[in-house]
């Protein structure tokens, strides 16, 4: 494989990956607080339709983005409310938000597009109903300036602004969970809620708030899904990103510089799947292109399956708080 | 000061449901004073607390703080009227810092460094101050339970508490800490801190507080000085009778040695070794006593010797030796050798609370010949009458076998499973932590029941952590600390001090077992006490 091969991969292993750090860190808050959630996928998919959707109806990405964390708030609140609020059952709430999600945006991208359950391509409605590619400064200069030049033309430049949000949201999420005074207490409640709650803090606030903040990030998630890296919403395009991103979430033990590399790592093996003549010179194996599609998912359920070293979830995780002496 | 008490409280009622926790209570705590709460489980002491400290709300009633009327929502009123409250249960982040527990829910502005140099610069001072040192930098989950007591004083303190309110605040610790924690109390009433000091326990009441007011039953039946009263008349308060608070029992006749072990080794399933080489016996006819601070090993040697829980090393009973590791080493076998056992924890290993009392009291063995109708079938009503009358000699109440096992009070529930046990008349009983979380009229009962078998001939084998319970009701009593056993008292011929230091983890010689090697255990061992 030859280095510009290789930076190929890794551009494609950028994009694949950004969804999944949105996700994940999405994850991140929402478990960190004690509120476990299996429906980032749910969530992702349902701002991938809106966004896509709205962005095809108003020709604006922006209102399109809006409009997908909307929907994806929407679904945490709901999930807030079931796991919060009537201290139900996280991991019930999260699967039927998975279905409905699922299920409901087939059902309206029919009503609205009548294309079979998708929305039209985004292409079609002038050049800002969709993410593009920003250049860099300078990019096409530096594509001939030995090879930290062409890092910068192929690898660094050339997404759209959300990878480089998504890439932002790693140093701040770490500063917002550590270095503040809202990181100390969401911490704090996915750990102890009732230290929380003796030392005069709601609880219930703080959870929320986490769940919101997971809301806007799965937003962006399926955003860039159906606005960014696709042009366009088609039936289930999520794909199981959020299960990965969960996966992602335990392989990194919860912290956000961990995130980011398992995320990367999931990126790569998904890029990999595309470029099968790549990987196949590199081993000098026939592998088959199945087996490369596979390979994330194999790794997802080698990591939930609690093969990769021991992961110590937050100890409140899954617990609806209840106040007790 | 002003004359004003520093809280009064004013006709305070409270229900949970049909349960009525508090009726009607007024108190006045005077500012500078050290004020006991002392009343049974269940008394409504720590409801009365947790209504003052915003965790619930009261039905009806009044609250005044320094005089001024106030009402306490949530727990962040109640910080903001200078009100900290040290739980029974600390209310800890274990995996954080004592620094960072300490600002938790006080922190200064949105960025957390600022608030937490200003809470180190703090923290040194208070420690300074009041005996109160603590590692800031040390996690909670690495730190005993004497010094995260120590965290959650300095937790109310940082919050300039000046109500300062502890529930039940020494059963967790060994003596010596406990006396360190009056110390400090005295310290905070000198500076003229108010403190309400809500336990169970007489010996502490007599000793620290200024005033004392006794609960029974949801009421406040007295409010009196310290030092115009008496534990005895404290406890005829608390239970509305004359009570025995020494267990009355005659001197230990020892027969035959029953239960005899040697060199016990159990690894926990972290792989931390949890006994380190225990030798002990027990002879017909007495009482032997394991005390020790709760998670020295008293626990494991208990599952051991109860079988659900494997080790190396050699028990025996009446001669013959009991297998610790193969098929023969569950519950099951070891009650065919006549080992009973009530186990520490009742809720979790003793019942099964959404069982009916019958079906509890069928519990290992339902097996018994008895309780079978045919080859395939069980004879339930002949289980339900065993129970009935099972429930009659040990005066459950309600004696009703079909009520579900969580229905009845912690007592008749710790009944339920003594008569289990010990109606199958066994040669050695295993009995852990009897009376926790038991009233105090059930206290005498158990003791009694256990004193009867022992005098029947039978070998007891006791662990508690209350020094109390063990220094009355044993013949002999074990020190256990770290996982070894630190040396032996003939009861009666021992004080608390002395147990007290050997339950700390300091012998006869003054050095700590841990400096010394493993033969520490050894050395103070039963020479001579064979059969």
């Amino acid at each position: 494989m030859d280095f510009l091969t290789f930076l190929q991969i890794s551009d494609t292993a950028v994009r694949f990956a950004i969804p999944l750090l949105f996700a994940c860190l999405a994850g991140l808050f929402s478990e960190r607080a004690g509120i476990f959630d299996i429906g980032l996928e749910g969530k992702m998919l349902a701002a991938a339709f809106f966004s896509a959707a709205i962005a095809a109806l108003t020709g604006n990405v922006w209102i399109g983005l809006l409009a997908g964390i909307g929907a994806s708030m929407a679904l945490s609140i709901i999930h807030g409310l079931a796991s919060i609020t009537f201290r139900g059952n996280q991991l019930i709430s999260g699967v039927a938000i998975n279905f409905l999600a699922a299920g409901l945006t087939v059902l309206i991208a029919q009503d609205w597009f009548r294309q079979g359950g998708r929305t039209p391509s985004l292409s079609d409605f002038g050049p800002n109903a969709r993410f593009n590619s920003i250049t860099l400064p300078y990019a096409d200069q530096m594509q001939d300036a030995g090879p930290l030049g062409l890092v910068y033309a192929e690898l660094i430049s050339g997404h759209s602004i959300l990878v480089y949000v998504g890439f932002l949201m790693v140093p701040l999420t770490w500063y917002i969970l550590f270095r503040t005074r809202f990181g100390l207490r969401l911490r704090a409640v996915g750990e102890n809620p009732a230290a929380v709650d003796t030392a005069g803090v709601s609880v219930v606030g703080l959870r929320y708030a986490a769940v919101a903040i997971c809301g806007i990030l799965c937003g962006m998630a399926g955003a860039y899904l159906a606005t960014g890296l696709q042009a366009g919403f088609v039936k289930d395009m999520s794909s199981g990103r959020g299960f990965i991103a969960l996966a992602a979430l335990i392989f990194a033990k919860w912290r956000p510089w961990y995130a980011l590399w398992a995320c990367l790592l999931f990126g790569f093996l998904q890029a990999m799947a595309l470029r099968p003549d790549a990987v196949e010179r590199l081993v000098q194996i026939d592998i088959p292109g199945q087996l490369l599609d596979a390979l994330p998912y194999i790794l997802t359920v080698v990591i939930l399956a609690g093969f990769v070293g021991k992961a110590i979830p937050p100890r409140a995780g899954g617990e609806p708080y209840v106040k007790e002496r | 000061m002003s004359d004003a008490p520093a809280i009064e409280l004013k006709g305070i009622s409270k229900a949970f449901g049909p349960v009525q926790a508090n009726k009607d209570i007024s108190i006045r705590v005077m500012p500078g004073t050290i004020h006991g709460i002392i009343g049974e489980n269940g008394a409504g002491k720590s409801t009365l607390m947790s209504i003052l400290y915003g965790f619930y709300k009261a039905d009806s009633g009044q609250v005044f703080i320094n005089g001024k009327e106030t009402t306490i929502p949530d727990s962040q009123a109640a910080i903001a009227a200078g009100i900290g409250m040290v739980f029974q249960h600390f209310k800890l982040v274990e995996n954080f810092t004592v620094l960072e527990n300490v600002v938790l829910g006080a922190e200064e502005g949105g960025r957390l460094m600022p608030s937490l140099s200003k809470a180190r610069k703090l923290l040194t001072e208070l420690a300074d101050e009041y005996e109160l040192n603590v590692d800031p930098d040390k996690k909670i989950e690495d730190i005993g339970v004497g010094m995260q007591q120590r965290v959650e004083i300095l937790k109310a303190l940082y919050r300039k508490a000046e109500i300062l309110i502890l529930d039940e605040p020494t059963g967790v610790l060994t003596p010596s800490e406990a006396d360190h924690l009056f110390r400090i109390l005295k310290g905070l009433k000198d500076e003229g801190k108010t403190i309400i000091l809500i336990t169970h326990k007489l010996r502490e009441i007599m000793d620290v507080t200024d005033t004392v007011s006794v609960m029974r039953r949801g009421e406040m039946t007295a409010t009196v000085k310290t030092k115009e009263t008496s534990p005895e008349h404290l406890a005829e308060l608390m239970v509305g009778r004359k009570v025995l608070l020494r267990v009355d029992k005659k001197p230990a006749t020892p027969y035959a040695k029953v239960l005899e072990v040697k060199n016990l080794r159990v690894k926990d399933d972290a792989g931390v070794e949890r006994l380190k080489g225990v030798s002990l016996d027990v002879h017909g006819g007495e009482i032997v006593g394991i005390a020790g601070v709760a998670g020295n090993g008293q626990s494991e040697l208990l599952e051991v010797l109860g079988g659900y829980r494997k080790a190396k090393g050699n028990v025996m009973i009446n001669g013959e030796p009991i297998d610790l590791t193969g098929r023969k080493s569950d519950g099951q076998s070891r009650r065919a050798k006549g080992i009973a056992h009530v186990p520490e924890d009742r809720h979790r290993e003793g019942l099964i609370l959404d069982f009916q009392a019958w079906e509890n009291i069928a519990f290992g063995y339902h097996n018994d010949p008895a309780y079978q109708k045919n080859r395939w079938l069980m004879d339930n009503r002949a289980i339900r009458q065993d129970t009935a009358d099972k429930m009659k000699r040990f005066d459950v109440r309600p004696p009703n076998p079909h009520l579900t096992a969580k229905n009845f009070s912690g007592g008749n529930q710790q009944k339920i499973v003594l008569a289990r046990e010990i109606e199958r008349n066994p040669e050695l009983l295993l009995v852990g932590q009897p009376t926790r979380g038991v009233d105090i009229g059930a206290i005498e009962f158990i003791h009694q029941q256990l004193v009867a078998l022992r005098d029947r001939g039978k070998a007891i084998l006791l662990v508690s952590v209350e020094l109390d319970e063990i220094m009355s009701l044993a013949d002999r009593i074990i020190v256990m600390f770290d996982g070894q056993i630190m040396g032996e008292r003939i009861a009666g011929q021992t004080d608390e001090r002395e147990l007290g230091l050997l339950m700390a983890g300091v012998t006869d010689t003054g050095r700590s077992p841990l400096a010394q090697g493993s033969t520490g255990a050894m050395r103070v061992g039963n020479p001579g006490r064979g059969a």
